[in-house]
């Protein structure tokens, strides 16, 4: 049900893009008004978002330690997984943003006959985890080259680099492939395994229909269904420089592809997408682990009703003094 | 669950169960897998809402006339006041890396002790009630109305849960399934609806100093027993001294550590290692208690009794503060003390009066752990040891939770052990240190009336002793937690019962060489030293 | 050619059979990862009950009650004795364990006209249940009486000063005690 929801809207969009080119030649609305709209809406709700989670304070110091902590000065420190200075936590957080390191701690052990255990990894995850985001970003970076220009040389370099197989005209790209199967592994593990699937929503299924989607439609693209690169470079540029040009030799594969980034745009503040900043601002890994050397501030501490010493002795004054307890008042 | 089944159904081979969404499947309260309810009399003690006497198989529940106006109202508080709470609630992605990670889905299988599905249920209200697509898409994406029987099912798995922390280890985003059980739990306690095991600990703690409510006096013949016990097995008279003016530390410790089986005998390690020592140190019966079970009510609480920690040090005007061998206990002392209760101004930087070493890493807080401090000691070779006293043991180390995942004290236990002892063999590498398997009787759980999941809860912290008990013949597990020592004592006695726990300074004590001490034929548990008598092999 | 021979030559089925149907008591989000996780120490439970159908098997072929194969039963209804299961649901793993016999043998049983032979592959099965039940009340029991006892730990030194628990030569100790103690507080 959701699965289909999710698939049936991302469908839906391909149809409305298609139609809107094809029966309504809506290039205007296409082509500017809504890139327009949806990085407009991806730009204000992110930058909301953000701002609310700052909004709110962090009141106590709070990492989660996944290493021996700074002690004793023979006793060495874990720097990384447990970080007990600003140059550690970015340490820790690179490693967790870049390499995605939680997800490769998923150790397993087998056990074998003989003296040892063995201890393998459970790494599909990350592999795969790891392979979307990179050639996610990557891709992205490759596009730069339509709103550039002259194109940089290192986008250029990347674009070789990418294409460096040679396969086909115009090249493979590398990401591309990369980008389907590691999607298409991330949808299967959710749709297949029942632990996942049991807690699985609309907003984990339509994302990857839209990436899908937004890949499918991009290499039809490129491969198949060619579209006249110079209109789309003079289309994309004019959107750059505010001075927007609509051309109708571009084929409605295009439109198609943009009308998907679109909605990802502009749906991305209001999903959990949103990862993508909060990984940044999350209390248990941003943190270092100095909480008994220096005092971490919580700016809403307030009194609290406590039991002072002086309630207590006078509750217990008695019996303190018949076992020789001392006590402030006799 | 129906309670009588048809022959028929017995047999059944390609029974599966229905496949219900989570959403749709309420909470069936089972003897064995909830916790009593708080009595009045500790809610009022505390001035807490809604005191009654309720139970919950009721019904109803008892709760205010607007109590779904109070749970959101909280919710919204909390979600200003918490970043971590307003992160959480929005960036999980349901990878699923968290879901087998939890101790008591790996041993019961329930999907809703999977930490993302815990989550859920908090996360749910909130998309339903604080988010624009929630109020949209509804139960298609993860909304739902917050009605009593989600207050249900928050009571049953909020209180399944033993903020452990592994769980947030495997998440690539470092979400806290603790703390998320921590604000559903705060939010419960709005309503009155808590535990007894939590609650009356917090009452007795918050009147007498200590969870049993043990008053001044008794306490000291607690103390007096043991220290009967110590002169039996050491030929010493140990003479400690309590609320005494111008020690130099202050030693604080779970009362369990006084009261407990087999904590006391932790708590005579401490007590020959201090007067061993010759430390100016003092106990406190009015901070008779190191551990704060307000960490597993609210924030607040957490402060309110914490209190006295530092009030307790400046009135006698100690120096610095040491710690003994507990888990949450150091979870509030490390993360959350200083900034509650602090700055402790009126203190000194720790400094040990034996080494002259100073504790950079407290210079803060102005408190030690007592297994730093030890392995300070034998580090700068203070202490005269002989492991062979220790040799009928055959020890293996169990990571708290609390000091692995919110400290990263691993190496110092470790350390202390190596040189207490000869036989000392380590667990599966997937269940100790910061991916430790928890006892399962954490943040408010180890009651006898929560026995069941308990038992299927530690079944993997269990299995990993089973495989080096049976591998190296291991017959001892130590740990550094109070909770741990009663809980996996239990623990050991269903799964692997031939071997018994122990703390860290119990092992200490047995191999400290004291002076003017007589020849030991005893451990401080009273067990004969089998291997003194033959050969010794140091 | 004896059902004991055919049992053997379909041990495979037969096992995963048997182990997927004890899985399949549980919810199925519980049983994949029962079933799918290898690692011993991450998923005890499904360890448990892959390795212990094995040794059922053997003694259900074999008509050995060997140590090794009751620990194994033994270690399965541990497990199955704390979790969520009526007494009934505990141990009737094992009675359907005929159904998979039924239903794998079909054919030879038919052919061959085995039944009676079939009937004492049953009767093991039998066996090992009341073994098993042995297990669960043994455990069950043990469960009560950790409630007590951990009780009893909890507030030790209360309980022993209030004499509610001693042994003899505590109570010998006891005389010096008192004499020793109200000194020893000044």
């Amino acid at each position: 049900m959701k699965l289909l929801f999710s698939f049936i809207t991302v469908l839906l969009l391909v149809i409305i893009a298609y139609a809107g080119i094809r029966y309504a030649s809506l290039y205007y609305v296409f082509g500017v008004i809504i890139p327009y709209a949806a990085v407009g809406i991806f730009i204000t709700g992110f930058v909301y978002r953000v701002l609310k989670w700052a909004g709110s304070p962090v009141p106590f110091r709070i990492p989660t330690t996944c290493g021996q902590e700074k002690s004793l000065p023979w006793i060495k420190q874990n720097k990384l997984d447990n970080p007990s200075s600003t140059l550690g936590v970015i340490g820790r957080m690179s490693l967790e943003i870049l390499f995605f390191r939680s997800l490769l701690r998923n150790t397993k052990t087998e056990l074998r006959e003989g003296p040892s255990l063995a201890y393998g990894s459970d790494k599909w995850l990350w592999l795969a985890g790891l392979a979307f985001h990179w050639s996610f970003l990557i891709i992205l970076i490759r596009h730069l080259r339509l709103f550039t220009e002259p194109v940089p040389y290192l986008i250029t370099l990347l674009n070789n680099l990418d294409a460096f197989l040679q396969i086909g005209v115009p090249p493979l790209y590398i990401t591309d492939v990369v980008l389907l199967a590691s999607v298409s592994y991330l949808f299967i593990r959710r749709v297949l395994i029942p632990q996942f699937r049991y807690i699985s929503l609309i907003s984990d299924y339509f994302p990857l229909f839209l990436i899908l989607g937004i890949g499918i439609s991009g290499i039809l693209m490129r491969y198949f269904f060619r579209v006249n690169l110079i209109s789309v470079k003079e289309l994309v540029m004019g959107l750059v420089s505010f001075n927007p040009q609509v051309s109708a030799d571009i084929g409605s594969i295009f439109y198609i592809h943009i009308m998907l980034i679109a909605t990802l745009f502009a749906y991305f503040p209001f999903s959990k997408l949103m990862h993508m900043g909060g990984v940044f601002l999350s209390p248990t890994r941003n943190l270092a682990n100095n909480n008994r050397m220096i005092r971490h501030i919580n700016p809403w501490n307030y009194p609290v009703k406590v039991h002072t010493y002086e309630e207590y002795e006078d509750e217990f004054r008695d019996k303190m003094k018949a076992v020789d307890i001392p006590v402030e008042k006799e | 669950m129906s309670d009588v089944l048809k022959p028929a159904e017995l047999s059944k081979i390609n029974y599966k169960p229905p496949r219900k969404e989570w959403m749709k499947t309420p909470v069936n309260f089972k003897h064995g897998m909830y916790i009593y309810p708080a009595k009045a009399k500790n809610l009022k003690y505390l001035d807490m809402p809604n005191p009654r006497e309720w139970s919950p198989t009721d019904k109803d529940w008892k709760l205010p006339e607007n109590w779904k106006e109070i749970v959101l109202e909280g919710m919204r508080e909390r979600l200003g006041k918490y970043r971590s709470f307003k992160i959480f609630m929005d960036i999980c992605v349901r990878c699923g890396a968290c879901a087998d990670k939890c101790h008591f889905f790996i041993g019961g299988g329930d999907p809703k002790n999977m930490p993302v599905l815990r989550a859920e249920l908090l996360r749910s209200i909130y998309r339903g009630h604080f988010t624009k697509s929630g109020k949209i898409f509804g139960s298609l994406n993860g909304a739902r109305e917050l009605t009593v029987d989600v207050l249900k099912e928050w009571f049953y798995y909020f209180y399944q849960c033993t903020e452990c922390r592994r769980c947030s280890v495997f998440c690539p985003y470092g979400i806290d399934t603790a703390e998320i059980t921590m604000m559903g739990r705060e939010l419960l306690n709005l309503l009155g609806c808590n535990v007894n095991w939590v609650i009356e600990p917090v009452a007795n703690c918050y009147r007498t100093g200590n969870h049993l409510g043990i008053q001044p006096h008794a306490l000291m013949d607690m103390f007096e027993m043991m220290l009967d016990d110590i002169y039996d097995r050491t030929g010493i008279r140990v003479k400690p001294s309590f609320n005494r003016k111008g020690a130099e530390i202050l030693f604080v410790t779970p009362s369990a550590d006084y009261f407990a089986e087999p904590g006391i005998y932790t708590c005579m390690g401490y007590l020959v290692l201090f007067h061993e020592l010759g430390l100016d140190y003092t106990w406190s019966t009015y901070a008779s208690e190191g551990g704060n079970f307000g960490l597993f009510t609210s924030h607040e609480m957490i402060k309110r009794l914490n209190a006295k920690i530092y009030a307790e040090a400046k009135r006698l005007g100690v120096k610095w503060i040491l710690g003994g061998e507990c888990g949450h206990m150091w979870r509030v002392m490390h993360q959350y003390m200083d900034t509650m209760n602090g700055p402790a101004d009126f203190l000194e930087e720790p400094v040990s009066p034996v080494t002259g070493t100073k504790f950079e890493n407290a210079k803060s807080t102005k408190m030690v752990h007592i297994t730093e401090f030890t392995a300070d000691l034998i580090r700068n070779n203070k202490l005269k040891l002989d492991p062979s006293r220790n040799d009928s043991l055959r020890v293996t180390f169990h990571d708290s939770c609390n000091p692995a995942r919110a400290m990263g004290i691993l190496e110092e236990p470790r350390y202390i052990i190596k040189n207490v002892c000869n036989n000392f063999y380590e667990m599966p590498e997937n269940t100790i240190r910061e991916q430790t398997f928890c006892c399962a009787g954490g943040a408010g759980l180890g009651t006898d009336e929560m026995m069941e999941t308990r038992m299927r809860g530690g079944l993997p912290r269990a299995n990993a002793v089973r495989h080096v008990h049976e591998k190296y013949g291991v017959n001892r597990l130590a740990c550094i937690c109070a909770i741990d020592r009663a809980t996996l004592t239990t623990l050991m006695e269903y799964w692997v019962p031939e071997v018994k726990v122990t703390g860290v300074h119990e092992m200490v004590g047995n191999a400290l060489v004291m002076e003017g001490e007589k020849e030991r034929t005893l451990t401080l548990r009273g067990d004969p030293l089998k291997e003194t008598e033959g050969e010794v092999n140091v | 050619m004896n059902i004991e021979d055919i049992v053997l030559r379909k041990k495979a089925d037969i096992l995963r059979r048997g182990a997927s149907l004890i899985m399949e008591t549980y919810s199925v989000n519980a049983s994949t990862f029962f079933k799918d996780q290898k690692d011993p120490f991450a998923n005890p439970v499904g360890y448990t009950i892959s390795q212990g159908m094995e040794a059922i098997f053997d003694t259900l072929v074999r008509d050995e009650a060997n140590k090794r194969a009751l620990d194994f039963l033994d270690r399965i209804v541990r497990i199955r004795a704390v979790q969520d299961f009526t007494p009934s649901q505990a141990i009737g793993f094992l009675f359907s364990l005929k159904k998979v016999l039924r239903e794998e043998l079909q054919k030879e049983l038919q052919e061959n006209s085995m039944y009676e032979e079939l009937l004492l592959l049953e009767s093991r099965i039998d066996n090992m249940a009341l073994v098993a039940f042995e297990s669960y009340m043994k455990y069950r029991e043990k469960v009560y009486g950790l409630k007590v006892k951990e009780f009893k730990n909890m507030a030790f030194r209360l309980l022993e000063k209030a004499n509610l628990i001693s042994d003899i030569a505590d109570e010998e100790a006891a005389v010096i005690k008192n004499d020793t103690r109200a000194e020893n507080m000044k």
